[in-house]
């Protein structure tokens, strides 16, 4: 029997996604993220987490008991639709009257049935629980665009005493993020969009929230200088930020202190912690920074083509070629019908940005 | 009152009965393989005979590197939804019914070490493009007479023959069911821009039984000797086996060993003589075909 869970989880998981799909359009129906034109998808992944996509770079929901908790907060110009959804999605998961988490071990407050729950026309649902904290994975315009108003919209202690708990929304990322967005202390952004509580080092860990841990791991020169990873330990989902790219290439932000191999180094991570649930499929979720959701089998697939191109480039440039007969070479045509179709970031510039950040010994 | 009740029900049922659903013949069972020498699968390196890989495809092919299964995150796969069909194990078919319509939901092929791969029949929508991409893939199915087309989305890249020949996880399939008897016809037409230049279309029989089995497959990864991250694979123009084959067969240079043109007859006459063709088998490559 235990050969057909993977599978049917798999398949859950699609399913579900159908599902909430179609009540996130119902949801916009009714004006929640109408009114920006958006067209924002809402993914249930596991457990506490969704992923909401169309928003410049994905954004990952941790929604339960204690509130919000985002990963990035999109494109600047899709923030209202972002917000919208958010309560949209708050209202309907705090709603549900189903259990979010187990009552099984360590608890503070986990849900459970009573009569008020199964009579919704006697007793109302629930309040959805305030927007708690924002996590960015990198200095990306399209992870950061909505901080400040989305944060502004939170509340920072969501959790018991709604009535103590200060206004906005906390924002966390690595130190690296806040030196880009406000260099020398003359900051790029409004005050409001600054993260205002940072790490240094290689991990953080969160309080516990929604009932399960939250580690962010922070990787090396990768898409930029100030990766996060951020792992749900619960729900096993990973949002991985732009260091995993199912959409494009990933971009290596030279001028921010990426790097290819930063890159391949975060996909081998990203593999560490992943647990596959059967035959290379399922188990530990990773949400990209953009793209469909992926697995084990996707980070591999993944980490082949950056490790492949990334040889190819260090062969030619070992080889003695210019960056120019490289580029002429097309070391990444297998790939570049899957992943060379963003206009933004083509494969000559993924090619150059190799070349540029592997020295001769491709270090 | 209680004929008014009953009438409602049945000009209910009937208004929710998909209307293809009345076309129908089970496949369910357990389904054994009739093999042929189109689906012995056991390729060597560099045969793409048979395969419309565009350009991308074959340079995606050529970089393979057998000893990348190694690697602990690629043991223990199966086959995908576009190459299992062709596999050497049992089917078997199970079939999901809706316990009030007692309509088939859905049919579940399974093959050993194959994951579940469900067909739904009820009219379902495919999932958004954002959703999980698996092995098999998300089908639905709908009846053109007494065969059932299936299509399926949301499929990991994957191979379609094990010599590197990949179809990228944007590749569609339509698959056709058509039973004859005993006998089950599995056609399997895979779509896929990146790495295709025309659809594949490949086919595979299968022969209704009563003693087999599909049994369990436990498999858990192991250290293969691989460090970890060492992705092996062959750099351009440096893939030393690709030649053995225009060896083994006779194939000219000039002539193509993969692409659109390779599948069609016309193909057969471009091939020359060879010691394989003249029944020296493997005398090019030295005693049990092993490279010298």
């Amino acid at each position: 029997m235990s050969g057909n869970r993977p599978s049917v989880t798999a398949a859950a998981v699609v399913l579900a996604a159908a599902t909430l799909t179609l009540q996130a359009q119902q949801g916009r129906s009714a004006g929640s993220a109408q009114s920006s034109g958006a067209d924002l998808r809402i993914i249930p992944i596991r457990g506490n987490v969704y992923v909401i996509s169309g928003a410049g770079g994905n954004i990952t929901a941790s929604i339960g008991k204690d509130g919000v908790m985002l990963v990035d907060s999109g494109a600047p110009s899709m923030t209202d639709a972002v917000l919208s959804a958010v309560r949209a999605l708050d209202r309907q998961v705090t709603a549900s009257g189903m259990p979010q988490r187990s009552c099984v071990g360590i608890v503070q407050g986990c849900t459970w049935w009573n009569s008020s729950n199964l009579l919704p026309t006697t007793v109302g649902p629930p309040a959805p629980r305030p927007i708690a904290g924002i996590i960015n994975t990198s200095v990306d315009a399209d992870h950061i665009g909505g901080n400040e108003k989305i944060a502004a919209a939170g509340r920072t202690f969501g959790v018991r005493n709604l009535a103590n708990a200060p206004l906005g929304a906390w924002i966390v990322a690595h130190e690296n993020v806040t030196a880009r967005l406000s260099p020398a202390g003359e900051p790029k952004v409004p005050a409001g969009a600054l993260p205002d509580e940072t790490y240094f080092g290689d991990e953080k860990k969160l309080n516990f929230f929604n009932g399960e841990g939250i580690v962010i791991t922070h990787v090396e020169a990768a898409h930029t200088d100030g990766d996060s990873m951020v792992y749900f330990r619960g729900s096993d989902v990973i949002a991985a930020g732009d260091v995993f790219n199912l959409a494009d290439y990933p971009v290596i932000d030279t001028k921010n202190g990426g790097s290819i191999n930063g890159i391949i180094a975060a996909a081998n991570k990203l593999l560490d912690m992943i647990v596959w649930e059967h035959m290379m499929e399922g188990g530990t979720m990773v949400v990209p920074g953009h793209g469909r959701l992926g697995d084990v089998a996707d980070v591999a697939y993944y980490r082949d083509m950056v490790t492949i191109l990334r040889d190819r480039v260090l062969a030619m440039k070992k080889k003695g070629m210019t960056l120019v007969q490289i580029k002429g070479a097309h070391p990444s045509k297998d790939y570049d019908p899957r992943f060379g179709r963003n206009p933004q970031w083509t494969p000559e510039m993924f090619v150059e940005a190799i070349y540029n950040t592997l020295g001769a010994a491709g270090r | 009152m209680r004929l008014t009740r009953l009438g409602t029900a049945m000009l209910s049922a009937l208004l929710a009965w998909p209307a293809a659903a009345s076309a129908q013949i089970d496949f369910s069972g357990e389904w054994t393989p009739v093999r042929s020498m189109d689906n012995t699968e056991d390729p060597w390196i560099g045969d793409w005979v048979g395969l419309p890989l565009n350009d991308v495809g074959r340079a995606r092919a050529e970089a393979w590197n057998a000893s990348l299964l190694s690697l602990p995150e690629y043991q223990c796969r199966p086959h995908g939804w576009a190459y299992i069909y062709r596999g050497p194990t049992q089917l078997r078919i199970s079939k999901a019914v809706d316990p009030f319509t007692r309509q088939i939901v859905s049919y579940e092929p399974e093959w050993h070490q194959s994951t579940n791969m469900p067909v739904y029949l009820d009219g379902r929508e495919h999932p958004p493009e954002e959703s999980a991409h698996t092995w098999g893939g998300f089908s639905t199915a709908a009846w053109e007479g007494d065969m059932l087309r299936i299509t399926t989305t949301h499929l990991k890249e994957d191979y379609i023959r094990r010599n590197g020949a990949m179809v990228s996880d944007e590749a569609k399939v339509t698959t056709w069911w058509i039973r004859r008897g005993d006998y089950l016809t599995w056609i399997n037409i895979v779509h896929d821009r990146i790495y295709l230049s025309e659809p594949l279309i490949r086919s595979a029989e299968y022969r209704l039984t009563v003693n087999s089995i599909v049994p369990a497959h436990p498999c858990t990864a192991v250290f293969e000797g691989l460090e970890k991250g060492h992705v092996l694979h062959y750099l351009p123009g440096e893939n030393p086996f690709i030649k053995d084959l225009r060896q083994r067969y006779g194939i000219a240079a000039g002539v193509p060993t993969s692409g659109a043109e390779t599948m069609y007859p016309e193909f057969a006459g471009k091939l020359g003589e060879s010691d394989w063709s003249r029944g020296v088998r493997g005398s090019s490559l030295g005693a049990g075909g092993i490279r010298r």
